[in-house]
């Protein structure tokens, strides 16, 4: 939130690095990149370096958590200690890692097409290596390759991107230094296919216009991002083809 | 396909007819209360009961460090526990995904509000104050969200402010109040069978597909949170905007009239 050093964030109409207000920082994922894991993706939005695993459908254990109509999920989003341009932060979940766990599993809870494993288990893991803000948004739409990649069914492939406020002014996708000085942060997951709001989290002060106003912006946002996720899931299978046609 | 329970079905069948399990309309809020000052001990303290949800909060503030990021500034810490006493579905140990949510939800809220000037809460170099907030869930029916925030801001409005004074804090005798802005309230919405209901309670929680809370004064949306898999239409979160700025006058009120 604002301090009292706020530094300018919008100068000429252009933002500390060169951005205009609705442009998104560079997206570039990649799939399979871990080897061990049944899907998986890395994601560098911006300067943020974020892998995100999957593992499963496998048992539920233990028994107890066990859902004899469907598949649960269990997703952990942690950060690094050495991420952030601060100091070693202390590995291991926090509070805040715990609600940002949390509400990406009610995203992919809603997509997963979770029936087909009664009593399964499908494990979510994201890495968070480097942050520079909207991590959890960058985690997600990660998430959504590894998973799409996993080849588990899935009903779509989310994406996440988080709309600020500077001022009176709504910008798109804030780095780490806007979103410490911002006056308002939203981050929202979307699926594509039915524009249906998955996941929605606000802080700071929006009027009921700016809200409507960010989640259009969200979702043609959403274009761009969507095709970097498709595109990543399709590179590996286009590589092949290369070699075939040699 | 999920099996569905005669609590769910006999839920839904009431909603296709535009009421609920206590004859509440789809948009009512249950009956609320308010007593503030029901921990003398603590320098600030309400229970809120919303139905039968009742909730419990707390306030202690006590001398501390500043965060190294924020010298100037004191420490608002909200934290919220669901009490194993308030329902056979909460358990002991460490606090689960729910409880921090809830409590980082309370605590988004008030924080966006401004309600409270951290700045004021600096006493010298090297010492701040310490504010803890914390709600105590006595009986679950489900909203804590809204009950907890009111429970919060109430406990807030009527807090007392201790002094710093050679070295010595003073809790007793001549103390002012603590310092508060615009009360911050929340209302919580649940969506069931593409229904959308305020407040829902124990039974309905059971069976929302889908939960919204947002927390505004009375011109500016502060806050929001939406849980649970299901999903909203941007129009459903409009729509439900524009409920929360007339119902939260309501809750404006009461907390308006503990000051008088």
């Amino acid at each position: 939130m604002s301090g009292s050093e706020k530094p300018e964030l919008i100068i000429n109409g252009k933002r500390l690095d060169g951005r205009m207000p609705n442009q998104l920082r560079d997206i570039k994922i990649e799939t399979g990149v871990i080897k061990n894991a049944v899907g998986s993706a890395y994601i560098e939005w911006g300067r943020n370096k974020i892998v995100a695993g999957v593992y499963g459908p496998k048992e539920a254990l233990p028994k107890h958590v066990q859902d004899p109509e469907k598949a649960i999920i269990k997703c952990r989003y942690a950060m690094s200690p050495f991420s952030g341009v601060e100091d070693h932060s202390r590995s291991g979940p926090n509070r805040r890692s715990t609600e940002i766990s949390k509400v990406t599993r009610e995203v992919f809870e809603n997509v997963v097409l979770l029936e087909q494993f009664p009593g399964g288990e499908i494990d979510l893991y994201i890495d968070v290596l480097q942050s520079d803000g909207g991590t959890r948004a960058a985690g997600i739409t990660a998430a959504a390759v590894a998973l799409a990649s996993s080849g588990i069914p899935m009903s779509d492939i989310p994406f996440a991107v988080s709309v600020g406020k500077v001022g009176n002014q709504l910008i798109m996708d804030m780095d780490k230094i806007e979103d410490n000085y911002s006056d308002a942060d939203m981050p929202v997951a979307i699926s594509p296919r039915t524009g249906e709001i998955l996941l929605l989290q606000m802080d700071g002060n929006l009027t009921k216009s700016e809200v409507s106003a960010g989640l259009s912006m969200i979702k043609e946002a959403g274009e761009t991002i969507s095709k970097i996720q498709r595109e990543a899931l399709k590179a590996p299978y286009e590589k092949i083809l290369e070699r075939y046609k040699e | 396909m999920k099996i569905r329970t005669i609590t769910e079905d006999y839920i839904r069948d009431l909603l296709a007819q535009d009421t609920r399990e206590d004859g509440r309309g789809l948009l009512d809020y249950r009956p609320i209360s308010i007593k503030t000052n029901a921990i003398p001990n603590a320098e600030g303290s309400a229970q809120v009961t919303m139905g039968n949800t009742k909730v419990l909060a707390g306030i202690k503030i006590v001398v501390g460090s500043p965060m190294p990021d924020k010298p100037n500034e004191g420490n608002l810490i909200t934290s919220a526990e669901l009490l194993p006493i308030a329902s056979e579905h909460f358990e002991t140990g460490p606090p689960s995904p729910e409880a921090i949510e809830l409590s980082r939800v309370i605590d988004r809220g008030i924080r966006a509000s401004g309600m409270i000037d951290t700045k004021a809460l600096f006493i010298e170099e090297e010492k701040v104050w310490d504010l803890f907030i914390d709600v105590y869930t006595l009986n679950y029916d489900g909203n804590l969200f809204d009950a907890g925030t009111l429970a919060a801001v109430a406990a807030l409005s009527t807090c007392r402010m201790p002094r710093y004074e050679d070295k010595k804090v003073v809790r007793e005798g001549n103390i002012g109040m603590l310092k508060v802005g615009n009360p911050i309230t929340s209302c919580t919405f649940a969506k069931i069978a593409d229904q959308i209901i305020l407040d829902p309670d124990s039974n309905e929680e059971e069976f929302m597909s889908s939960r919204l809370t947002i927390a505004n004064d009375e011109n500016l949306v502060r806050a929001m949170q939406k849980g649970i898999s299901g999903a909203f239409s941007p129009k459903e979160i409009e729509s439900m905007i524009d409920i929360t700025f007339d119902k939260s006058k309501e809750l404006r009120k009461l907390v308006g009239n503990l000051k008088e």
